[in-house]
């Protein structure tokens, strides 16, 4: 099972902020699971299209390579604004 | 120190508490306190919420804190985050450096509050007369 996290105009953008799904088959890395995300319909894959976004693996910030394990939580979010 | 919280803050407070618990160690403390703006990008805000990552955001402070800790001799760091809705004129942000000298709680200041500007996940969405936007990422400072 994966934990699914997203946060600020990208939770408006997808209409959820958080969900859990299996790991999906053949998905190894993010790119895999973002492609996969991305399959759901136009709104996903537009909105995970941004190139802007930052992604964490498990809290930390990773890059489109990092490897996705069973039990990760995986977080997409837009540049933050806080301070 | 760190703390994300809804509730307001009293830099004096703070201030005063890094003073009373330093054990003549440090000579300088340096702070820096961050408000809510009433005009942003040419617009009026009438609110402001604040959405963070719990969990993340507390590893992200703390990461922060450690980096300046291993860069600059200090004694003592803070890094106050509020969090949820906001108005002008509220704190938002609060961080502080105690050191020997004030070189050091300086750069080490500017350092915090930069890097959380960056790498902290919060995000702002501000309320204006005629609707809400999320904010864009600054790039002055």
């Amino acid at each position: 099972m994966l934990q699914l996290r997203y946060f600020a105009s990208l939770r408006e953008s997808l209409g959820i902020g958080d969900e859990q799904v299996e790991l999906p088959d053949g998905v190894r890395d993010l790119a895999g699971l973002t492609r996969w995300l991305q399959d759901r319909d136009e709104t996903w894959a537009s909105a995970l299209a941004d190139s802007r976004l930052h992604v964490a693996i498990n809290q930390e910030i990773v890059k489109a390579d990092a490897t996705i394990r069973d039990g990760d939580e995986v977080a997409w979010f837009p540049p933050v604004t806080g301070g | 120190m760190i703390r994300v919280q809804t509730e307001d803050f009293d830099a004096g407070a703070e201030l005063e508490r890094l003073r009373s618990s330093n054990r003549g160690q440090a000579g300088a403390v340096v702070s820096f306190t961050g408000l809510v703006r009433d005009l942003n990008a040419g617009d009026t805000v009438m609110q402001m919420m604040l959405e963070h990552y719990p969990g993340m955001t507390e590893k992200a402070l703390a990461k922060i804190e450690q980096a300046a800790s291993e860069r600059w001799e200090l004694t003592a760091t803070v890094i106050i985050h509020r969090v949820g809705p906001l108005s002008p004129n509220d704190n938002i942000v609060f961080v502080a450096a105690a050191s020997r000298h004030r070189k050091q709680a300086f750069r080490a200041c500017e350092y915090m509050i930069d890097t959380l500007k960056t790498e902290a996940p919060f995000w702002k969405k501000e309320t204006l007369s005629d609707g809400t936007r999320w904010v864009e990422q600054e790039t002055s400072a």
